[in-house]
């Protein structure tokens, strides 16, 4: 092909290849329904209706995430003139039937079905995730047809890249990789620096455990994560950018290096985008097992081919980053809002959510709940919307102890606090925080303090060992938590801990060191009881005690 | 030096074809000392793991000390400098997998197979891995059993899964191929 596509047309012949089918079925085909063999049901379903279907009148379209997770694999079957219908839990038997009766056939199959009227979908809004469940994630005509690649093409033909910027600005966008700095004015800082060479990176390093948005949204929608990149690339001078994912998420690695090809041969991206003397290309860099690069400094580091060590700002990405050269740093859920925006403008999104947190955000529900998975909702909606409508309440009818949020830098929100709308600021009020969106319910069997040595082990085995307060303290801080959860501390242990939080999170020198004692003070503020019926009183220690602190530490290798 | 494996006739001089796809990516990536963790993953996904003959290989082909290939070789947990067992077994321990009893499942495998985390057995036929957060939390707790994802799983059907795993290949004879495994996490 010599020039760049026409969106206009390749949209309108994809919309027109679709309304010809008279049904079509969606298999999600992300990470968690494949690994509950959502990719063979996908293929049964294909082989049947491709026998049966002479007409070629009803399609099969692989997906990306549907969002409820726990009751893959999910397949969807709509047609003209019908409510569409949500299988849940699809095994061989039912996709067979699925195949013959309700795509060749017209019944639907007596099987398991969710109602799509569940407050799990419907109290959903979805922005960065709205195609999700409804585009083949692999074909950039599905994402041209449903809107894709247009705000692009509006920017670079019309629009100044001030005027992108200030877009931006006015919706009110702050990052989504937790710490809520506002977007519009972090694009202003790399517009307004002077190189020869600016970097534009997407940090794709979802290293949170319990946290899935980021990679969700590279395998649903691989081409709104670019068409945000390259917005952000023409709205600041970026040129080149890099895309850096974890190496645990090979799915999104591959529908991304194939989403670039694509978008390079229809000249969305690469030396002339859509023809415009703009200049933007893109790398997938591949993480190699590292939580801490998920820190800027840090990441630059790796995607230099180094290890993965953090180093002090200022000077911030902005002034010196990859190579020396002025770098900006944004989360993948970030970059994949922006589109929307200037497609809808910024007062569009500015009504969305609350006054200081604008928009929507993506959660990763997990833990005790009935209805785990993905969502989408508005900023400001309360917690127990989340966990009692959304999530269903807890199985088994046990009691909601505390939610977890921003996982290892995070805290537990207690049930007291279940009305609390969550937002930046109400989370940073109660001791935790939005984090990338990772969202752990637990219940009453969970212990607290097991909890946070959990999350402190995590952050043991995760310091990069640069600054002492992190390399050492971590491993006193769990050493302490170790002896308080085996039964064999005592008050002075929990002195101890809560001093050495204290220093830790002062003198650490990036975040994951200054967030490491966040676990503990959360659940020492909301269950310090827990932590004193597990302690050994003064009095009934004989100090030569041998009780052995039984403990083993996976992840404790490499 | 450790003796270098030979197979016979190749078109590397090495005589190990293996060297000659971790040249192809060598190639492809320019030589480019930036490039060194994705050819690190290249040389894991061909040689299963990064044997010091590899690293020195990779440090000389990209002109950089052996300090800085080791040094970022060993930071990244998914390097592994030891070649794997016949079978995995990778146990997630994130937190919603944590919630819901990986911990007993990782010290039951430990038990079973007197090996802990990151080590393989004696006979070289099993390795026990955990992993931070397979992002399948849905399904939590998730076991990956030789490259396979598997949901909702527990104490005694984890031990049932990896035993009729380990049984199979001792009725066929042969040893099953872990070497897929490996190629799923690490691209080539």
């Amino acid at each position: 092909m010599a020039g760049p596509i026409d969106l206009y047309d390749v949209a309108n012949a994809e919309r027109d290849a679709q309304a010809h089918y008279r049904r079509r079925a969606f298999v999600c085909t992300s990470t968690g329904c494949n690994s509950a063999g959502a990719g063979a049901i996908k293929q049964a379903l294909a082989d049947v209706v491709t026998e049966a279907d002479k007409t070629g009148s009803v399609q099969v379209v692989p997906t990306g995430c549907f969002g409820l997770c726990s009751r893959g694999p999910l397949v969807r079957v709509e047609a003209r003139g019908e409510e569409p219908v949500l299988y849940e839990h699809v095994d061989d038997e039912v996709a067979d039937a699925i195949a013959n009766e309700h795509l060749v056939g017209a019944s639907r199959v007596d099987a398991e079905v969710v109602s799509l009227d569940l407050p799990f979908f419907t109290r959903q809004e979805r922005v960065v995730l709205s195609n999700a469940g409804v585009i083949d994630p692999d074909r950039i005509e599905d994402y041209v047809a449903h809107g894709g690649y247009r705000a692009l093409q509006a920017a670079v033909e019309t629009m100044t890249p001030e005027g992108v910027v200030k877009v931006i600005a006015r919706s009110g966008l702050r990052g989504r990789g937790g710490a809520g700095y506002p977007t519009g004015r972090k694009w202003d800082h790399l517009a307004s620096a002077v190189a020869e060479q600016k970097y534009l990176v997407a940090n794709g390093d979802e290293g949170d455990p319990g946290a899935y948005m980021d990679r969700t949204i590279m395998e649903t929608d691989p081409h709104r994560v670019l068409e945000g990149m390259a917005l952000a690339g023409y709205a600041t001078g970026a040129s080149q950018a890099y895309i850096y994912v974890r190496a645990e998420y090979p799915l999104a690695i591959e529908r991304l290096e194939r989403a670039i090809r694509e978008a390079k041969r229809a000249k969305l991206l690469g030396r002339s985008v859509l023809g415009s003397d703009f200049r933007f290309d893109v790398e997938v860099r591949i993480g190699a097992g590292a939580f801490v690069c998920g820190e800027e400094t840090a990441l630059m580091a790796s995607i230099q081919g180094e290890r993965g060590t953090p180093t002090l700002r200022p000077p911030y990405p902005t002034e010196k980053g990859l190579w020396g050269q002025p770098t900006m740093i944004q989360n993948v859920e970030t970059l994949a809002n922006v589109p929307m925006i200037l497609e809808r403008g910024a007062e569009w999104f500015a009504a969305l959510g609350t006054p200081d947190s604008k928009g929507t955000k993506v959660f990763a529900l997990t833990g005790s709940l009935e209805n785990t998975g993905l969502i989408e909702v508005p900023m400001g909606i309360s917690l127990r919307e989340i966990v009692e409508e959304m999530g269903g309440g807890i199985p088994g009818g046990k009691a909601f102890k505390a939610a977890q949020s921003g996982g290892p830098s995070g805290g537990c929100i207690p049930a007291q606090y279940l009305d609390t709308p969550v937002d930046y600021e109400h989370l940073q009020k109660l001791g935790s925080m939005m984090g990338s969106g990772g969202l752990v319910v637990m219940d009453e069997t969970t212990s607290m303090p097991d909890i946070a040595r959990f999350y402190m082990e995590f952050c043991r085995d995760e310091s990069c060992g640069k600054c002492i307060p992190c390399r050492a303290g971590t491993v006193k801080m769990h050493a302490f938590l170790d002896r308080i959860c085996e039964g064999v501390g005592r008050e002075r242990d929990l002195q101890h801990l809560e001093s050495l939080c204290h220093t830790v999170r002062a003198t650490s020198m990036c975040g994951l060191g200054q967030s490491a004692p966040n676990p503990v003070f959360s659940t020492l503020e909301h269950f310090r009881e827990e932590y004193l019926e597990l302690l050994v009183p003064d009095e009934t220690f004989n100090g030569s005690s041998a009780v052995s602190a039984a403990t083993t530490t996976p992840g404790g290798a490499a | 030096m450790a003796e270098r494996t030979n197979n016979g006739a190749s078109s590397h001089p090495s005589g190990d074809e293996r060297f000659g796809v971790l040249d192809k990516a060598l190639k492809r990536t320019r030589y480019s000392q930036d490039q060194l963790i994705e050819i690190l993953h290249v040389a894991q996904g061909v040689f299963g793991y990064l044997s010091e003959d590899v690293l020195v290989y990779v440090g000389r082909e990209l002109k950089l000390p052996l300090s800085r290939v080791f040094g970022v070789a060993t930071f990244y947990h998914l390097f592994t400098f030891e070649a794997p067992g016949d079978h995995s077994a990778t146990v997630c321990t994130g937190t919603a997998c944590f919630v819901k009893g990986a911990d007993d499942i990782v010290q039951a495998l430990a038990r079973r197979f007197g090996v802990a985390s990151g080590e393989t057995t004696d006979d070289r036929r099993f390795t026990l891995k955990t992993a931070r957060c397979l992002g399948s939390c849905g399904l939590a707790p998730v076991v990956v059993l030789d490259g396979a994802v598997r949901g909702h799983l527990d104490v005694d059907g984890t031990l049932a899964e990896v035993e009729t795993a380990m049984a199979a290949d001792e009725a066929d004879g042969g040893d099953a191929a872990t070497s897929e495994d490996v190629a799923e996490e690490v691209r080539v």
